[in-house]
């Protein structure tokens, strides 16, 4: 019986790895802005969160398509990038991670929010009664409050990173070791007629996003919300 | 003020804005100190806020005592909470000044807006809001690490002993009965020793049962603490229970102000408080009666007989007489159940709520009472300011 090959070990390996570091710069990312979601009173507010919860709406390959020319060499991205020395991001681990992120940031981003929301004002004044200055508030007493928001986001932002396909063909192309994650080389083994390898990463993937979404929902009161 | 914690340098923004405040008042006096009548002294509340929302206007200019409790006192809906919360700079869009016992917190004419977290104060939500995900100790301990050691004049044995929490302690917020959250609260408040406390209808979410339980650990805070209380309440009974002071709030403006005593015993209140009119007094318990099992309350002007009450002979004792409770005849009447005769003068005589009421304004010697009586006896009595009459107070309820 055919088995994983070292190729498709290498491919598990770069995903579990590109999903891990998305999930931290998602979360780095998304708690800012989350937080200025939840408590903006700004006009501003209804455009941000559109445009964050675009990725939830188009197809991959637009969003892999508009990132591919923006971290081009004439893209500004990519100007950028070249300016600071980093070379070019298409193609690379890098680019994967920040297609990654854009990705799935509405699915860390609308938990987050949703989390920060459902604290309220109250809890923030009374910290403030007890001499708890800005930043103070935010990390000893909105954090540990969003706390299964930030669970969720987590679970979320991680496995959808893992179970994504387009964004990263468009901008990562097919390199083994480098840019080929699982959803890829369960294409090619199907494109290879290889079924017996596709099925065993194919059912793979298939019980992590279960037991992963089994996590999600089983826990008690789902209380943070998912997306939506 | 002898002492002053923000000298030491725990606060240098504050005690900046406390300098700047001392030298603008004084130049203010040299320039048109006549204008101004009296000098501001340090000590009390200058409160003087405007805001508006829509639908409803807050728009109060207040001076207020630097001790005791003062009651804000009105319907929901009258700005006594949002006035409160403008206090704590809880209310971003509240524009005006305000200066607690020499402090300044906000004067917008000068660009003075000092943030909540800056201002010594402690605040006492209606629904008592500790912090879910701390214990009790550490609920109470949130606010005492973030004031300097020196500036720590409330001990945490102190404050748990004063608001009996001991046992409680260890215990997460969702295990605690209503009344318990709220007296942790409370003592949470106090462990941040504040320069002044508010307090926003501390007691509106409890049962009858719980109040019971929590008025007295509040009069006991009333008699220890050396801080002014501004108190929120729409209960008649809590505000001449615990307060000094009555604020009374009607659609965001004050309607009266002054002290419990003489406010009460107005006549020019609006309407919604002539319903339930009567006036407050502090009595000394003077005698028992054990054989009638009575207790005599000796007041400026007179006294009355209550129930025996196992208090000791000196105390004091605040109790209400509710104008409708009284009722007035031109000679000492003879051969009533009434035990309580009391010689009063006629102050004044208004309209009451109700068209066949007049409320009658008396001075027993000293003591301002109210009578409730129908506009047709006073009539037939002939009332009129200065004339001599006997008050008969049919019952006395006794506070605390």
């Amino acid at each position: 019986m055919p088995t994983l090959t070292g190729a498709d070990w290498s491919a598990i390996r770069l995903t579990l790895e590109l999903a891990a570091v998305s999930t931290v710069v998602l979360l780095l990312l998304g708690t800012p802005l989350a937080w200025w979601l939840a408590c903006t009173r700004s006009r501003w507010k209804g455009v941000v969160g559109a445009v964050v919860a675009l990725p939830l709406v188009l197809p991959p390959t637009v969003i892999g398509f508009y990132l591919l020319v923006a971290m081009g060499p004439n893209g500004p991205l990519g100007r950028l990038t070249e300016a600071l020395g980093l070379g070019l991001l298409p193609f690379s681990f890098a680019g994967l991670v920040v297609g990654s992120v854009v990705y799935s940031l509405p699915f860390v981003v609308q938990p987050l929010a949703n989390a920060f929301e459902a604290i309220g004002r109250r809890p923030l004044e009374v910290a403030a009664t007890l001499r708890a200055g800005p930043w103070d508030r935010f990390f000893n007493v909105a954090l540990p409050l969003a706390r299964p928001g930030f669970v969720t986001a987590t679970i979320l932002g991680f496995a959808h990173t893992v179970g994504e396909f387009g964004v990263v063909l468009m901008i990562g192309g097919n390199i083994p070791d480098r840019t080929r994650v699982v959803s890829v080389a369960i294409y090619d083994h199907v494109e290879a007629l290889e079924y017996a390898q596709a099925h065993w990463l194919s059912a793979g993937m298939l019980a992590f996003s279960f037991v992963v979404l089994l996590a999600l929902y089983g826990r008690r009161g789902n209380a943070g919300g998912g997306v939506g | 003020m002898a002492e002053h914690p923000l000298a030491t340098g725990a606060s240098t923004a504050i005690a900046a804005h406390a300098v700047a405040t001392a030298a603008t008042a004084s130049a203010a006096t040299g320039a048109s100190g006549a204008a101004q009548g009296p000098t501001p002294s340090a000590a009390g509340i200058e409160a003087r806020f405007a805001v508006d929302y829509a639908g409803f206007r807050l728009d109060v200019d207040l001076r207020l005592p630097g001790r005791g409790v003062t009651a804000l006192f009105g319907h929901s809906g009258s700005g006594k909470t949002t006035l409160l919360r403008c206090v704590a700079g809880l209310e971003p869009a509240a524009r005006g000044r305000l200066v607690v016992n020499g402090e300044c917190w906000q004067d917008d004419a000068r660009g003075i807006q000092v943030p909540t977290h800056r201002r010594e104060l402690g605040y006492v939500f209606q629904e008592a809001s500790l912090f879910p995900h701390l214990s009790v100790r550490r609920n109470l301990e949130f606010g005492l690490r973030r004031i300097p050691t020196a500036a720590r004049r409330v001990r945490l044995e102190h404050a748990v002993a004063l608001l009996g929490i001991e046992a409680l302690l260890e215990r997460m917020p969702d295990r605690l009965s209503g009344g318990e959250r709220q007296r942790v609260g409370m003592a949470r408040a106090l462990l941040t020793s504040p320069r002044i406390l508010l307090m926003d209808e501390p007691l509106a979410a409890l049962d009858h049962r719980r109040k019971q339980e929590i008025l007295p650990y509040l009069e006991r805070l009333h008699d220890e603490l050396d801080i002014p209380v501004l108190y929120v309440s729409h209960s008649p009974d809590e505000v001449v229970r615990l307060a000094d002071h009555v604020v009374m709030l009607g659609a965001g403006k004050v309607m009266a102000a002054g002290e419990l005593h003489a406010t009460m015993a107005r006549l020019d209140l609006p309407t919604a408080f002539t319903e339930d009119a009567g006036v407050v007094v502090d009595g000394t318990v003077a005698e028992h009666d054990d054989h009638d099992h009575l207790t005599r309350l000796d007041f400026p002007g007179g006294a009355v007989w209550v129930q025996r009450q196992p208090v000791a002979l000196g105390r004091r004792l605040r109790f209400r007489i509710h104008a409708r409770d009284v009722s007035l005849a031109d000679h000492k009447v003879e051969g009533t159940s009434i035990v309580n005769l009391i010689a009063v003068t006629v102050k004044e005589v208004v309209g009451a709520d109700s068209p066949a009421h007049v409320l009658v304004g008396l001075d027993a010697g000293g003591t301002a009472l109210i009578a409730r009586i129908t506009r047709r006896s006073s009539a037939q009595l002939g009332l009129r300011p200065g004339l001599r009459m006997w008050a008969q107070i049919k019952s006395v309820a006794l506070l605390g």
